[in-house]
């Protein structure tokens, strides 16, 4: 899974009917020490995550087990809210 | 399956209750000579590994399997702790 900051959301009124009322999130990858790196990307939200929190993303096929995913056209979700992260090295 | 370093742990309270009680773990690909390559990443823990232990992980929905029958959504797991590699 990837660590990730939130830094936005994204509204869509046309889109799949699998994804009505669900929260799309624009995130970007941040490595263990919180610094930002890498692509921005559109996660659904599952955990009521907002803007400013760091995240763990889920991607791939992983992201249909989320929680009411089951069978949706999504690659990433946000399966948890990061409050700490210890880093050894 | 891809030789990694456990270099940190991640504590989150809120999240898919899939995943409750199941260890988070911040891992660092290692290349055979033992450097890190690539970013570090964060995996489900399915053995006990712990910090500092050199590990093999499974990407993608596999990474789920040693949890059946529940289904974490997962997409990184620690599937075992490396005693040692030969690499000639």
């Amino acid at each position: 899974m990837l660590l990730a900051k939130v830094v936005g959301t994204v509204v869509a009124t046309r889109k799949d009917p699998r994804l009505v009322s669900n929260k799309l999130m624009v995130v970007r990858g941040v490595d263990p020490r919180g610094k930002a790196e890498g692509n921005y990307l559109v996660a659904v939200d599952t955990v009521d995550a907002g803007v400013g929190e760091t995240v763990l993303i889920v991607s791939g096929s992983s992201a249909r087990m989320a929680s009411g995913m089951k069978d949706c056209p999504v690659d990433a979700a946000i399966v948890g809210i990061i409050d700490a992260i210890d880093v050894n090295e | 399956m891809q030789l990694a370093r456990v270099i940190g742990d991640v504590v989150t309270t809120r999240k898919d209750e899939n995943l409750v009680g199941i260890k988070l773990l911040v891992v660092q690909p290692l290349t055979p000579d033992h450097q890190p390559v690539g970013r570090p990443l964060v995996a489900v823990d399915a053995v006990g590994a712990g910090v500092g232990e050199e590990v093999f992980f499974v990407r993608g929905k596999e990474a789920s399997f040693p949890f059946y029958p529940a289904e974490p959504p997962v997409d990184a797991g620690i599937v075992g702790i490396v005693d040692h590699w030969d690499v000639e």
